[in-house]
């Protein structure tokens, strides 16, 4: 138990060290992390994490760190007191590297923050973090949260077409929050009816 | 300009209870407080901390609160302000997850979440399109995005080894135009 949390306190670090472009850069770097590289949770379970991150009060990134490390130390242990240590150490973890880096950064580096060496930098890095996100979304697209269609073809295509308007209301500013309590209540009742 | 480390932490505190929808819908609420109200920083270095906090590793709005902390109070500041920053958070969320657990067997639940999903992917796929637009992706980089998510996808690569390998790329790339 103290091993796993000590690797979630070093991986959490990893990752507030590693991440750029805010919270969606973050949410692909942690999906490799815990879902691909570990195995700690499913890709449906991260699935609905990020979906409550997303309805919950603060950054995503620490709402997301802090509901990963409950889930994984609940799994391991079964202790409610554990999975809580656990939320801390790795929403601490995530916070750490911004402490250090930040500190530093706001002494020394900020007179360097427009120079050529740190644009050249950002004009590799940016274009990186939009293949990091566009490879977190099609990593969404699973088995676990469609269906497929030929075993479970309605849930296949309703979650198809959720998906296609949901993209287009996001790309039209409407309310993450509110796409999110729409789908959930059209499915919630659909299946209700349906099975 | 003066700030209590209570003061620091309270504020970040209402800051990160009152947002929802993750960092950048934090941040008129952030300026409110921190520009208009407490006067802390004027609106120009506001900008520019933006901008920095966009660049920095780790979470934008726990960097702002590292960087306004540390302004006013020195390390003990930056720590304050950035716990009070992610305290509602891990609050709110550590209620939902125990709250959760009990009701996630639930089948109405179940079809909730079978519709919240494919949601989900919308709301991670969006960004692309808007970051995309703000990395200005031309035809000499639309390269870039696309190898790393084939490294990611079709190879199964860490998303964290990306990361230093793009700034390795980015100094390298740096160092070559220079000359």
């Amino acid at each position: 138990m103290m091993i796993l949390l000590l690797k979630l306190f070093l991986t959490f670090f990893k990752i507030g060290m590693f991440s750029f472009g805010g919270g969606y850069g973050i949410l692909s770097v942690m999906q490799g992390e815990i879902v691909t590289s570990n195995a700690w949770l499913s890709m449906a379970e991260f699935t609905d994490i990020v979906a409550i991150s997303q309805m919950t009060p603060g950054p995503i990134s620490i709402n997301m760190a802090t509901y990963v490390g409950y889930s994984i130390m609940n799994h391991a242990t079964g202790s409610q007191l554990i999975a809580i240590i656990g939320s801390l150490i790795t929403s601490l973890g995530l916070m750490l590297p911004s402490l250090i880096l930040m500190t530093i950064i706001s002494r020394y580096l900020l007179k360097y923050s427009k120079g050529p060496m740190v644009n050249a930098i950002f004009s590799v890095l940016r274009p990186t973090v939009v293949g990091l996100i566009a490879s977190a979304a099609l990593l969404l697209m699973t088995r676990e949260n469609y269906g497929t269609p030929g075993g479970t073809p309605l849930r296949f295509w309703v979650s198809v077409l959720i998906t296609i308007a949901a993209f287009v209301a996001v790309r039209r500013k409407v309310s993450p929050i509110l796409i999110l309590v729409i789908s959930g209540l059209f499915t919630g009742v659909l299946y209700s009816i349906v099975e | 300009m003066n700030a209590s480390l209570p003061e620091l932490t309270a504020t970040f505190s209402k800051i990160g209870l009152f947002t929802i929808g993750g960092g950048y819908a934090m941040i008129p609420l952030i300026e409110h407080y921190v520009v208009e109200r407490n006067k802390w920083v004027e609106k120009e270095e506001f900008l520019d901390l933006l901008a920095l906090a966009q660049s920095a590793p780790g979470v934008f709005a726990v960097n702002i609160a590292i960087f306004i902390g540390y302004k006013l109070r020195g390390l003990k500041g930056a720590i304050f302000a950035s716990l009070g920053s992610a305290l509602p958070s891990v609050v709110c969320i550590l209620l939902i997850a125990i709250f959760f657990r009990t009701f996630r067997e639930n089948h109405i639940v179940e079809y909730v979440f079978r519709g919240i999903r494919p949601a989900v992917v919308a709301l991670v796929a969006a960004p692309v399109f808007s970051v995309a637009k703000t990395a200005k992706i031309t035809y000499t980089t639309v390269w870039i995005p696309i190898v790393a998510a084939l490294l990611i996808v079709a190879l199964g690569v860490s998303p964290i080894y990306i990361i230093p390998a793009a700034l390795i790329a980015g100094f390298l790339y740096g160092k070559f135009t220079a000359k």
